[in-house]
């Protein structure tokens, strides 16, 4: 708690840790996510989804289910806006996301939505659903990346790829990304040690414990409403919008309560379908997944093949570093190659470095974003064999990495030059922690591992109004996921100068402000953040502004101070310093409402780095492995609220052990999920984890008023890395396979000794 | 399918639903009586944010069918605080940070609430394991269990 008694830092509330301002809400049952609303006259829908990995669809009847009482509409693929009479075809991306929310000519997965049903309840909907009969020839599917880039595989969808693939490769490739710098060959030739090792991790999915969920109205006049649980109900607004071939500004899109994303939320799935089926129905349908329908047809994170060459020389400088990464994102272009590549080599120094990305289609579900996507896996294969290195030359793993890490100036791996980073400031509060000395007992390994995340802006619109009494309203339109609004009170508290308590931040629907990127890329704090300080100063301005008035001096003779208007110096002449209230009580007669405002995209979101200390023990009898210590150190440049930084450490940290020891998606031979259900894809639950201590470092950010980094993507880089490391250490046996499951504990054991 | 009457008690109160036989407790508490507390996740008992108290006893409403309910008492996350004073469990969670998105919250208020009810001086690996059953995906259970641990001791103490 140190940081609430430092207030030297020039903060009154930033910094502190105040209530959220939606506490009692969720503490009560009282706050409503996506499936707690309701509306009269509403029906229930369900989706029928195919049994097959890939299919070709013959044939859909759908008259027996149409024919039931209770039965209100029913939509297929010919109900969209793609139906030529109706509407032009859909293109690239919103193509793309009709085909992934009702399948068109071929089933892609298993899982993919064929055809929706609204009924008067939930339970005669999905009666009607076992009514409807689907003909389909079975196609041959494939759902491993690297079977999938095999000249003999199944194509999943001919003409998917672009310019960058080059020729001779399977169309299954779709994207190539290639970057880096240097000669990566003189940088070997000049290393004591090179190591080139292959690893593999699976898809995870995102967890998050709210299926989607959404109440949709759309009339014969082409106006409509959605309620739903997204990330970013401007996206949706805009996808719904195309793919239902209506006006974006016709369809109001309200954010419920956000039961959990992790990017997994930054896309629509059913919003369309029950915008459709209430369209057709002419009353509003109510629509929410299973558990089971979340694994099947929603994003779980790519799956990942990758080769890595690294060099180092034995007194710990790395010389130059090669990756290939092949990403398996599903069944349609998007997995993070890119992102990927980009992330794996950039918090080194490296005079040589060269990686490529492979975006592989399978027949899987569509990958959706998973917290720093790309990030964790790349920082798996390439923090092992750094980790290998220094085993092999005798060094410890935390003096070497200060020695290469990036810093100010460098050139990144990915291309531009660094500004102020921290990433030499959390290895140096890692080494300095009393864990990374602790001792360790029999049957314990002791990992570390760096990560990087680039963070972002995106587009933001934040609207400030002030009210009479001297509050004020905030209107953000990024959801809190996880406590943003205290942020966000907290930063217009700061600059007003009022109490926290006084200042009401609202998550604001489309039809209130202006466009919002999604709460994703870890920009919410930021952008969001410096949206409202910048609305909170335009307030202040015009508070400024009535204070000269009344006093009768320029303007710019007037500063804020306090929460009060003040002369700015002794030549301003002698006022008493003008409260907000004072203003404000007066504003109607004074020139009218006082508000501030904010529309841009900020681009300074300023790139995050952390370093992780884990202790893992490892049953050598089962191949069970627990982790008994977990050190977060991470980079927040400033946090706002420093107990939602160290919630966010902790989560990301929390999902990486579940990614690294248990979490996959499994397929059968006939390409069918196998553990949809929360039994059967094991998430960690509280026995399973120990407490996970925190650090938070503060760098700041020069592209933030109050420097901040965001904070949630960047715990979960490097998790998967940190553990596999200490767990290579507990078992003497190097791990390349995630998930550490105990068989493959069991097997490692095995072939080593 | 005709409908069956079900009179019971959820937080005190008398109340009554038609529900059909296959709709679970949970069903009903939200689409009937509009407790929207309980949340499903799952709706196979593996995440515990539909936890409701039966005659006492912790279960997963997502598992229990409405007509199950017929003259039993439930206590649900609504039922927790007292008029506007709130739980000692709910106010520690607000203090702590012990919930980031909030879908998990009113499952493990009603569980933690049982812990407390039948061992008021939990360690922390009994903490851990009776909650073993609540999944939360943000916050890593840390905060949580703090959370937990520190309402039990205050609650000791005000004895």
């Amino acid at each position: 708690m140190a940081l609430d008694d430092r207030k030297s830092d020039g903060f009154t509330f930033v910094g502190t840790r105040p209530n959220r301002p939606d506490g009692l809400d969720k503490v009560t049952g009282r706050a409503r996510f996506g499936a707690d609303a309701h509306a009269p006259g509403m029906l229930h829908g369900a989706i029928l989804r195919s049994p097959h990995a890939h299919a070709r669809i013959l044939r859909i009847d759908t008259s027996k289910a149409e024919a039931l009482k209770d039965v209100k509409a029913v939509v297929t693929r010919a109900d969209f806006s793609d139906k030529v009479e109706f509407a032009p075809g859909l293109e690239g991306d919103f193509w793309n996301i009709l085909e992934n929310v009702m399948a068109g000519d071929k089933a892609l997965y298993d899982g993919h939505a064929v055809a929706a049903v609204a009924a008067t309840s939930a339970l005669a909907a999905r009666d009607a659903l076992k009514l409807i009969e689907v003909d389909y020839e079975v196609l041959p599917h494939v759902t491993d990346v690297d079977k999938a880039m095999l000249m003999d595989a199944p194509v999943i969808r001919q003409g998917a790829a672009d310019y960058s693939v080059p020729e001779g490769m399977h169309p299954n490739v779709v994207r190539k990304h290639e970057s880096g710098h240097g000669d990566v060959e003189a940088g070997f030739a000049e290393a004591d040690l090179v190591i080139e090792d292959h690893f593999t991790t699976e898809a995870t999915h995102q967890g998050y414990i709210e299926p989607h969920a959404c109440l949709a109205t759309l009339g014969a006049d082409g106006k409509g409403e959605l309620w739903c649980c997204t990330q970013g109900h401007w996206i949706v607004q805009k996808t719904c919008a195309a793919l239902l071939g209506i006006e974006t500004a016709n369809l109001r899109v309200t954010a419920s309560e956000i039961g959990g994303g992790f990017g997994g939320k930054t896309t629509v799935f059913i919003e369309p379908v029950a915008l459709a089926l209430s369209r057709k129905a002419n009353k509003p349908v109510k629509l929410v997944m299973s558990r089971s329908e979340v694994f099947r047809a929603t994003g779980p994170t790519a799956s990942a093949s990758m080769d890595i060459r690294i060099g180092m020389k034995k007194d710990g400088t790395l010389t130059a570093a090669q990756g290939t990464f092949r990403l398996q994102g599903g069944a349609f272009p998007g997995g993070p190659a890119d992102f990927t590549a980009m992330c794996a080599f950039a918090p080194y120094n490296l005079p040589h470095v060269r990686q490529v990305g492979y975006d592989v289609m399978t027949n899987r579900p569509k990958q959706a974003a998973y917290r720093a996507p790309g990030s964790p896996m790349a920082a798996f294969a390439v923090e092992s064999v750094i980790d290998e290195l220094c085993n092999q030359l005798g060094l410890d793993p935390i003096e070497v990495r200060p020695k290469n890490a990036s810093r100010e100036g460098t050139k990144a791996s990915y291309g531009p030059r660094f500004q102020r980073v921290g990433l030499v400031e959390t290895l140096e509060a890692a080494k300095a922690h009393p864990h990374y000395t602790a001792p360790l007992k029999p049957g314990q390994g002791r990992g570390i591992s760096c990560g990087f995340w680039f963070n972002h802006g995106g587009e933001t619109s934040v609207s400030l109004a002030l009210s009479e009494d001297g509050s004020a309203q905030v209107m953000v339109g990024t959801p809190d996921i996880g406590g943003s609004r205290a942020s966000m009170a907290l930063m217009a508290a700061e600059v007003l100068g009022i109490p926290y308590e006084n200042i009401r931040v609202t998550i604001a629907d489309t039809a209130t402000l202006g466009y919002n990127d999604v709460s994703h890329g870890s920009r919410v704090t930021y952008a969001s953040g410096l949206a409202t300080i910048k609305a909170a100063r335009h307030a202040v301005e015009k508070l400024c502004e009535r204070a000269a008035k009344k006093w009768g001096i320029p303007v710019d003779a007037v500063k804020w101070e306090n929460g009060c208007a003040v002369p700015s110096g002794p030549n301003a002449g002698e006022f008493d310093p003008l409260p907000l209230a004072d203003i404000t009580a007066d504003m109607g007669r004074t020139g009218g409402p006082i508000s501030g405002h904010f529309e841009a995209t900020p681009e300074g979101a300023g790139v995050s780095f952390a370093t992780h200390i884990v202790d893992a023990e490892v049953d050598p009898e089962t191949g069970k492995t627990k982790v008994v210590r977990y050190t977060v150190v991470q980079d927040a440049g400033k946090a706002i609220h420093p107990t939602y930084v160290e919630g966010q450490f902790q989560g990301g940290a929390a999902q990486g052990i579940g990614w690294a020891l248990n979490e996959e998606y499994i397929y059968g031979a006939d390409g069918r999920l196998q553990n949809s259900v929360f039994l059967d894809y094991r998430i960690p639950v509280a026995s399973d984890l120990p407490m996970i201590d925190t650090v938070i470092v503060e760098v700041p950010n020069p592209g933030h008023p109050f420097g901040v980094r965001g904070v949630g993507e960047t715990s979960i880089c490097p998790p998967l890395a940190a553990i596999a490391n200490a767990v290579s250490a507990a078992a003497g046996a190097r791990m390349r396979q995630l998930p550490m499951s105990p068989p493959r504990i069991l097997a490692a054991l095995k072939a080593d000794g | 399918m005709s409908k069956i009457h079900v009179s019971t008690t959820v937080n005190g109160d008398a109340v009554e639903y038609l529900c059909d036989p296959r709709e679970t407790l949970l069903d009903c508490l939200r689409d009937k009586l509009s407790l929207t507390g309980a949340k499903e996740g799952c709706g196979t008992g593996d995440c515990g944010a539909c936890s409701v108290t039966l005659d006492g006893r912790l279960v997963c409403s997502c598992l229990v069918l409405g007509v199950e309910a017929e003259g039993k008492e439930i206590g649900t996350v609504e039922g927790i605080a007292e008029g506007d004073v709130l739980h000692p469990l709910q106010q520690k969670f607000i203090d702590y940070a012990a919930l980031q998105c909030g879908i998990c919250t009113p499952g493990i208020l009603v569980a933690a609430k049982a812990l407390l009810e039948q061992n008021p001086d939990p360690t922390e690996e009994e903490v851990r394991f009776w909650l073993a059953g609540n999944l939360c995906r943000c916050t890593g259970y840390d905060k949580i269990i703090r959370a937990v641990m520190d309402t039990a001791r205050d609650m000791r103490e005000a004895v």
